[in-house]
């Protein structure tokens, strides 16, 4: 079964037509990147996901997503309940102004998890598998505002395994970092993908090369082009995605 | 090659302007303060000789003002318990749920109309309303209630912002991991927010406590012999109390330093207040980052 099915999917913020009829299919424990210049609708995509959409007033879905074969438009789909299914980490860490060990544990709170040993056993392990713990092990209660950018995205991340989703979707989670912790992120992508299946959109073409097993080229709300990786960086079948991962424009 | 801009007197020009607007700016800034300085030196030096023990814990038959001092405590805390929670549920409401849709625009007009009428609209109103048309009699209940109504406006608004200064993506990030709306609001948004609700809650009991009309005709008494009883007790507060001895009496020339002591003691509170407000910001901001 597919982890991720999309298929015709058209997407209106009110009168603009913002994605055009995109299919998209993910297999379980795959990295799939998402490029394409600004407003090409990419992360406009990744929020149709995990519902986050719906948050904007106006905004319009047809076509039909399916997570684990479960349409998550269907009605009676409740959102939080999707969300524990499908993480998110945003561009700009934003983790809560709690303490470190808080922050990773809110998802399980917010999910009605009282007991304490399985919550402080899954915070641990959410955070280890962030590769986070060395770092943090001593200052579980600290406030998580202590931490540097890259940090607190890694406690993000942490946050976002912990309630244990099927799916992670990051939106340019290494943009706002510099090149080490960028470099962490990305080792922690290749860690994750054995347990998760992620989708991340991202500017840089480096990066997408080097974290993903396919790569989707949005333009203009279009999917030019969504293929392998390795074929999409080495011999593109549109023009248009040569010229764009070869800089020559966006 | 890059060509050569020639300025000419320009640059002498903006230095000179820089320099004149901001001597401007500071001395009105000073003169603010200077004029602060000038009224609290006034109010101090007539009314410090009259503060003592006595004057702030007898009975007004003895010449104290401790039941002022009471009667305007109760009447804050009378018309707190109004307007918080009111205030506070309603600006939640409409930051959080009702954002963007007409009706809450049409509150906030109403709200912002609301802050500009003058007080003693309120106080009519809450004399026609509670006193005669609710029948709560001159009382504490009538008092407290047209002061809360008239610093709704003040906790709804400060509750608003507050909660617009939080930005969306800690609210995203709350819901991204499964929280319904409601959760996200109690257990992020509202921590966050905290601080700054509480100084607009603070801030509006050093307004409730210095205003005379709204309890000119619902609950203030000139003098009494004892202290409230009940919630349909009349008190007297420290504004109106300050407002009959300089405006009524026998001898108004006589009591000028008992009403001197009266304001000076009503600034200290509002003064307080405000330190108070400062204080438990900074302490909540703090806490509100490491728990």
């Amino acid at each position: 079964m597919l982890t991720i099915d999309a298929k015709n999917v058209d997407f209106y913020y009110s009168d603009f037509h913002a994605l055009k009829n995109i299919n998209i299919e993910v297999e379980k424990n795959k990295v799939v990147a998402l490029i394409g210049p600004s407003g090409c609708g990419k992360s406009t995509f990744l929020r149709l996901l995990n519902r986050m959409n719906d948050l904007i007033d106006g905004t319009r879905m047809t076509g039909s997503v399916l997570i684990e074969g479960k349409d998550i438009y269907a009605p009676g789909i409740h959102v939080d309940e999707l969300r524990k299914e499908v993480g998110m980490v945003f561009q700009k860490p934003n983790p809560f102004p709690k303490s470190i060990f808080e922050n990773v544990a809110y998802g399980l709170r917010v999910n009605g998890i009282r007991d304490k040993t399985f919550i402080e056993e899954r915070v641990i392990e959410s955070i280890k598998s962030a590769a986070l713990w060395d770092e943090v092990k001593d200052k579980l209660n600290k406030s998580a505002f202590a931490l540097s950018g890259g940090q607190q995205q890694r406690l993000c991340i942490a946050r976002a395994l912990a309630i244990s989703p099927k799916v992670v979707l990051m939106d340019e989670p290494a943009s706002a970092l510099d090149p080490i912790s960028t470099a962490k992120i990305e080792d922690l992508i290749h860690e994750l993908k054995k347990d998760y299946t992620i989708m991340i959109v991202t500017h840089n073409m480096q990066q997408a090369s080097r974290v993903s097993d396919k790569t989707a080229y949005f333009y203009l709300g279009e999917m030019i082009e969504y293929d392998d990786t390795i074929k999409i960086f080495t011999n593109p079948k549109e023009h248009s995605t040569q010229n764009y991962i070869t800089g020559r424009f966006g | 090659m890059t060509p050569v801009i020639k300025t000419g007197n320009i640059d002498r020009k903006k230095r000179w302007s820089q320099a004149i607007a901001f001597t401007i700016f500071k001395m009105m800034s000073y003169s603010v303060v200077a004029i602060l300085i000038l009224i609290l030196g006034f109010i101090v030096t007539k009314g410090v000789g009259v503060i003592n023990w006595g004057f702030l814990s007898k009975s007004p038959e003895e010449g104290g003002i401790f039941f002022a001092i009471v009667g305007t405590f109760c009447l804050v805390a009378g018309s707190s318990l109004f307007s918080f929670p009111i205030g506070i549920m309603s600006g939640i409401y409409m930051n959080e749920y009702a954002e963007g849709n007409k009706f809450a625009t049409f509150i906030r007009i109403m709200t912002n109309n609301l802050s500009g009428v003058p007080s003693v609209v309120f106080g009519l109103f809450g004399m026609s309303l509670f006193v005669n048309t609710m029948k709560f009699g001159d009382s504490i209940l009538a008092g407290s209630l047209t002061l809360g109504l008239l610093s709704l406006p003040l906790v709804i608004r400060t509750t608003e912002e507050s909660l617009k200064a939080i930005d969306k993506s800690y609210r995203e990030g709350s819901l991204a991991l499964g929280a319904t709306k409601l959760q996200t609001i109690r257990k992020v948004v509202l921590p966050m927010a905290f601080p700054n609700i509480i100084t607009g809650l603070i801030l509006s009991i050093g307004r409730v406590s210095g205003e005379t009309a709204p309890i000119l005709f619902t609950v203030a008494a000139a003098f009494l012999t004892k202290l409230p009883t009940s919630i349909f007790s009349q008190v007297m507060a420290l504004p109106y109390h300050l407002y009959v001895i300089s405006t009524s009496g026998t001898d108004v020339e006589a009591s000028r330093g008992i009403a001197y002591g009266t304001a000076l003691v009503l600034i200290v509170i509002v003064l307080l207040v405000n330190l108070l407000a400062n204080f438990l910001r900074n302490y909540f901001s703090k806490k509100v980052k490491t728990n």
